[in-house]
């Protein structure tokens, strides 16, 4: 039973990695960047990572859970093309998720 | 270009903190999210709320809790970070010409807060004429506080609830990467690498289960299939 307040070192340790990790990009990135101009080839490539990335995060996922996050994806994808409001995306998604995990 | 010296002051800070108001409200349900699903893997309250404020990027943050195990898996989650963030490397130089005037805590601040919105905004405010650097950061503090807050709102509702495993609140998470890929389509040029990622990313799923390699192993694979694309058709 973890308490509110409870720090794990092992957790804390990851989280500092992240935050690590996340300002080497952001600030690392203006540093490098601005000594060499990014070649076309790595700036294709860095502008496919999220959408790449995001797509192997979900993918995957979709796959190994079956009818609840297809359902659960399609509805986003669908309120997302008719809304672009990432808060009904979310809201539809999680809805139809919802329907699926409740019949079951 | 303009001659005018950047500054970085007050009044700039407050102009950002007043075009921050609309983000906030539709930023909120993320937030909450991200606190849910937190306090749903194990993370304290202190432990989440540490994460949001030193991280500060809700992609990272919700592909880490992805992956998340006890104990906190700390190479992948620092590598996660690093991989969903890289495209961010580009988005600094873009700000150059504001960022190049500044120094030591302003410019550490700036870049520290540097997110796709703020980003976005500071570009199109550069390019019209805006020489007030402090702009950055005055959208980026409320944001910030605002991410940090409503993770702190999100891990209690997550405790009061307690939803179970596999309750379609952890669909969520999900649901936001299917709704920036959405917003991320810009047409069939996606098609290849995105089809590449997926395959593979299935594949790396299936052959090392448990980990989080095939997000790494898809993203890679699909953006250089699609880097190499256009470098042939250029």
């Amino acid at each position: 039973m973890t308490s509110l307040f409870t720090l794990d070192p092992i957790t804390l340790a990851a989280i500092l990695g992240m935050g690590a990790a996340t300002f080497a990009c952001r600030a690392g990135g203006y540093w490098l960047f601005r000594q060499i101009k990014p070649t076309p080839f790595i700036r294709s490539m860095l502008n496919y990572i999220p959408g790449t990335l995001f797509v192997s995060f979900v993918v995957p996922a979709v796959v190994a859970g079956g009818w609840q996050p297809a359902a659960g994806a399609a509805g986003t994808l669908v309120a997302m093309i008719a809304t672009r409001s990432l808060v009904w995306a979310m809201i539809a998604g999680t809805g139809a998720a919802w329907i699926v995990w409740g019949l079951k | 270009m303009t001659t005018t010296p950047i500054i970085f002051t007050t009044a700039g800070f407050r102009r950002g903190v007043r075009h921050s108001l609309p983000l906030l409200l539709a930023l909120t349900p993320y937030g909450v999210v991200f606190g849910i699903i937190a306090q749903g893997k194990g993370l304290s309250l202190l432990e989440a709320a540490l994460m949001s404020g030193w991280v500060f990027g809700g992609s990272a943050q919700l592909v880490a809790l992805g992956i998340w195990t006890h104990p906190a898996p700390i190479l992948s989650a620092t590598i996660a970070a690093l991989v969903v963030n890289l495209r961010s490397a580009l988005m600094g130089p873009v700000l150059s010409p504001w960022l190049d005037r500044l120094r030591g805590w302003p410019l550490a601040t700036s870049l520290f807060l540097l997110v796709d919105n703020n980003w976005a905004m500071g570009v199109k405010d550069m390019n019209s004429g805006g020489r007030d650097a402090a702009y950055l950061v005055g959208i980026g503090v409320p944001l910030w506080l605002q991410w940090v807050s409503l993770t702190i709102v999100g891990h209690a509702m997550g405790e009061v609830l307690r939803p179970p495993p596999g309750h379609p609140i952890f669909f969520t998470a999900l649901a936001v990467f299917v709704a920036m890929l959405a917003n991320m389509w810009k047409g069939v040029a996606d098609l290849m690498p995105w089809a590449i990622a997926a395959c593979v990313a299935v594949a790396t799923a299936h052959l090392m289960p448990g980990t989080f390699w095939h997000i790494v192993a898809g993203a890679l694979a699909g953006s250089l299939a699609g880097a190499l694309r256009d470098m042939r058709q250029a």
